[in-house]
């Protein structure tokens, strides 16, 4: 099609003269805006170009003349940050366990460092404020403890973790599968007697049969009463906690093919100051001993 | 030329438009499914038990099924039907390669992307973002898409027009701009021939930097350029006014070109990338902006002298609203792209909300213009079976796409703030999980946001069937768009 400039009536701009299946074109000019805020951008680029990192050449790049570079900056503001909490982890860490909450000040330091330390780590298996979840992942916002709730012993255990085979130090224990000993019939009796220790009879139950079965085979670890045993991690049966449920089938189940918990030792994954304000933590969420 | 055509049956073209009906067809397939998957994810993660705890209706294998759904299914053959129909038109010639070439396209790309979505159910992935498929898709993409630039620049080539309209350099920028990216970022080395696996030719942060090379330019030539076509032709024909300016449409389009190539590595910042790629991937974007806004005057200033056709005609509100959206998102691109406001934004939702704001707006709406624009053409219908529902396609998917991105936008902000706050001790606020757990309503909202669209979308499928069996609505209207003279005098 010959080019035929027309003018737009609407607009009184010129068109370019060239038309493609009814579509035509102005001639406006560039917005003068547009142009000088796109120049902007340019000059601004080139100015960042000289005071920043940003032309490369064969063996590295123009530095810029800041000589700024994100790895130094971020090494200075991990450092920054370190050094604001200097003298706090300092106390903390030569200041016994017991002692720490003598001083209102590190205690509140420790607390906060210790929830910060759990969000991350522990509430994922125990729940946030420590509420624990069904299938295995204890409560530590009780006072029921498996393996004791004083602060040396919730130390250790962060410490040294629960059946952690990398820590020789670990808390250690474990129940023997009765299904293995016991017959179908004596499981169902020795857990109607365990429902029994918390004031649950239930129906056409033989107690006898169970209380003898429970006595010598059970009692050495749970106790007489089913009272517990911090020493051997052993759960105490005669209060409303249940680790894996407290429904027949569940301890039944527990009972035939028992299972077991395990926590990663934290001394080897955190830094001390950091398991110890987690112990100070813990302890203080409702149960400590 | 629809005056003459019988209603309900294929017109009678110049032109070939066989294959061009059945992408049109496929588009509006592609994005009914990719935007129905978008929801069920949207609900997933607002819902986790919705995974359904099997392997192949789980988040990680449905997520990109959804983006490619969209992204090369909805997009690609709405790009691939446009450019087919625009560049015969413009260029007054056929299809260069015949009818045949352009059934082969349609065919190959539906082929291309099936292997690809089945790949993913079957978790076959090479794990790159957008570019998941494994190498055999990848060899037979690349075949049909040399066949599309052949067809593409033989119909160019053989034109009856002196010049080359500015649409066709955006398609064929986008064209040719893919295959690079496509090729570049795929090479890898299969393990073996006969399965899917296989590795990446490049490795740890050149690996990353090639990705995000391909990643953003996927936006930049893919999601930009190819759609800036679709608007040059489309606009001005709906719209029935000149383009606003020749002069801007060849500097925006050179600058647009030469200047998103650079900005991928922005995708980067604060990681293992040296920092002058860093600051060239920032600075390139911030100077991306005024060539992106060109386009989007451009587009919006066509309207000068036709701005109450907006009341009356929906099928310009969308394609006018898109640009608008074209504009909001390459602000807050260049924007999130500084290094200070990167720090906030980058791995949060706000990211998502950005590419929602670019993807929903500006793709998906300018595709329905164009697709409620083509079916009464393709199909021989006098106009659209009901304007109304166009309106109310409109309003619906507005709405979804507001409550989409003001959600994702709070969620994203509050997010990067919660991760990044201390309390004066010196210790961190707030743990993940709790950022998750604060997520959540805004999870909720945007989900809903994806229903909304996803009605809106089923009203045009609706709407379209109907017009495609030449039906009519009896409804009152003000037509001034281009059907208007079409419809006998009352």
């Amino acid at each position: 099609m010959p080019t035929k400039i027309e003018k737009d009536a609407v607009t009184g701009t010129e068109t370019t003269g060239h038309e493609w299946d009814g579509i035509k074109e102005l001639n406006t000019p560039l917005p003068k805006w547009w142009l000088y805020v796109f120049y902007a951008t340019i000059a601004w680029s080139l100015v960042y170009f000289v005071l920043y990192p940003a032309i490369p050449y064969l063996s590295g790049a123009t530095e810029g003349v800041l000589g700024w570079s994100s790895r130094e900056q971020v090494v200075k503001q991990l450092a920054e940050a370190e050094a604001a909490q200097a003298e706090y982890l300092e106390a903390i860490g030569g200041t016994e366990l017991a002692a720490i909450s003598d001083d209102a000040t590190l205690f509140e330091f420790a607390r906060r460092g210790g929830e910060a330390a759990f969000n991350e780590n522990c509430a994922q298996c125990h729940g946030v404020g420590g509420a624990g979840n069904p299938g295995g992942f204890p409560v530590l916002a009780d006072d029921v403890w498996l393996w004791g709730g004083t602060l040396e012993a919730i130390h250790t255990t962060l410490q040294h973790g629960i059946r952690w085979n990398d820590d020789p130090e670990t808390r250690f224990s474990e129940m023997p599968p009765y299904g293995d000993i016991f017959s179908r019939e004596e499981i169902g009796q020795v857990a109607d007697y365990v429902l029994s220790l918390s004031g649950q009879v239930p129906e056409g139950a033989d107690l006898e049969a169970g209380a003898t079965l429970f006595a010598d085979n059970c009692a050495a670890c749970h106790g007489e009463q089913g009272g517990g045993m911090n020493e051997l991690g052993a759960p105490r049966l005669n209060d409303a906690v249940w680790l894996y449920g407290g429904q027949r089938e569940e301890i039944v189940s527990q009972i035939t093919r028992p299972r077991h918990g395990v926590m990663p030792a934290w001394g080897g994954r955190l830094d001390e100051d950091t398991v110890k304000m987690l112990t100070i933590y813990v302890h203080s969420l409702g149960g400590g001993e | 030329m629809s005056d003459s055509a019988v209603a309900g049956h294929p017109v009678a073209s110049p032109y070939d438009d066989g294959p061009i009906r059945l992408l049109t067809a496929a588009t509006v397939f592609w994005g009914v499914v990719g935007f129905l998957v978008g929801v069920i994810i949207a609900f997933q993660l607002a819902f986790p038990e919705l995974n359904l705890n099997e392997p192949w209706t789980t988040f990680g294998r449905l997520r990109p099924v959804h983006t490619s759904g969209v992204i090369f299914g909805f997009g690609g053959n709405a790009l691939i039907a446009t450019s087919l129909y625009v560049v015969q038109r413009t260029c007054r010639a056929r299809l260069f390669g015949g009818e045949e070439a352009g059934y082969f396209l349609f065919f190959g790309y539906q082929l291309f992307l099936v292997m690809a979505a089945w790949g993913y159910i079957n978790g076959v992935t090479q794990g790159r973002e957008y570019a998941e498929p494994e190498w055999y898709v990848d060899l037979w993409l690349t075949v049909v898409w040399v066949v599309y630039l052949v067809v593409f620049m033989g119909t160019i080539m053989k034109r009856r027009e002196p010049h080359i309209y500015v649409a066709n350099w955006f398609y064929l920028a986008f064209i040719v701009t893919i295959a690079m990216l496509h090729i570049v970022n795929n090479l890898a080395v299969p393990v073996s021939w006969t399965g899917a696996k296989s590795y990446s030719l490049f490795a740890g942060v050149q690996d990353a930097l090639t990705q995000w090379w391909y990643g953003h330019n996927a936006v930049g030539f893919f999601l930009t350029a190819g759609f800036l076509g679709i608007m040059y032709y489309f606009i001005p024909k709906q719209a029935e006014r000149p383009v606003y300016s020749y002069r801007l449409s060849i500097i925006h389009f050179w600058s647009l070109i030469f200047l998103y190539i650079w900005a991928g590595p922005h995708h980067l910042h604060y990681t293992a990338l040296p920092d002058w790629a860093q600051t060239l991937g920032m600075t390139f974007s911030v100077m991306l902006w005024m060539p992106s806004w060109g386009g989007m005057i451009n587009g919006i200033m066509t309207l000068s002298g036709a701005w109450d056709k907006l009341r009356t005609d929906p099928v310009l509100r969308f394609l006018v609203t898109s640009v608008a959206f074209y504009g909001m998102s390459t602000f807050e691109g260049p924007l999130m792209s500084v290094k200070p406001v990167n720090a906030l934004s980058h791995y949060t939702d706000w990211t998502i909300g950005h590419v929602h704001s670019g993807a929903l707006g500006w793709v998906a709406f300018i595709s329905f213009g164009a697709v409620y624009f083509l079916v009464p053409k393709l199909w021989g219908a006098t106009r659209l079976y009901s304007v109304k529902l166009v309106s109310l396609h409109f309003w619906i998917s507005t709405m979804g796409i507001v409550l989409y991105i003001t959600a994702m936008w709070i969620s994203g902000i509050m997010q990067g703030l919660m991760w990044r706050s201390y309390d004066q001790l010196g210790f961190l606020q707030y743990s993940f999980v709790e950022t998750v757990a604060a997520m959540h309503p805004f999870y909720v909202i945007r989900a809903f946001g994806g229903v909304l669209f996803l009605i809106g979308a089923l009203i045009m499928v609706y709407n379209l069937i109907r017009t495609a069996r030449g039906e009519i609505r009896d409804e009152k209207i003000v037509l001034r768009g281009p059907a208007a003279h079409r419809l006998p005098a009352e």
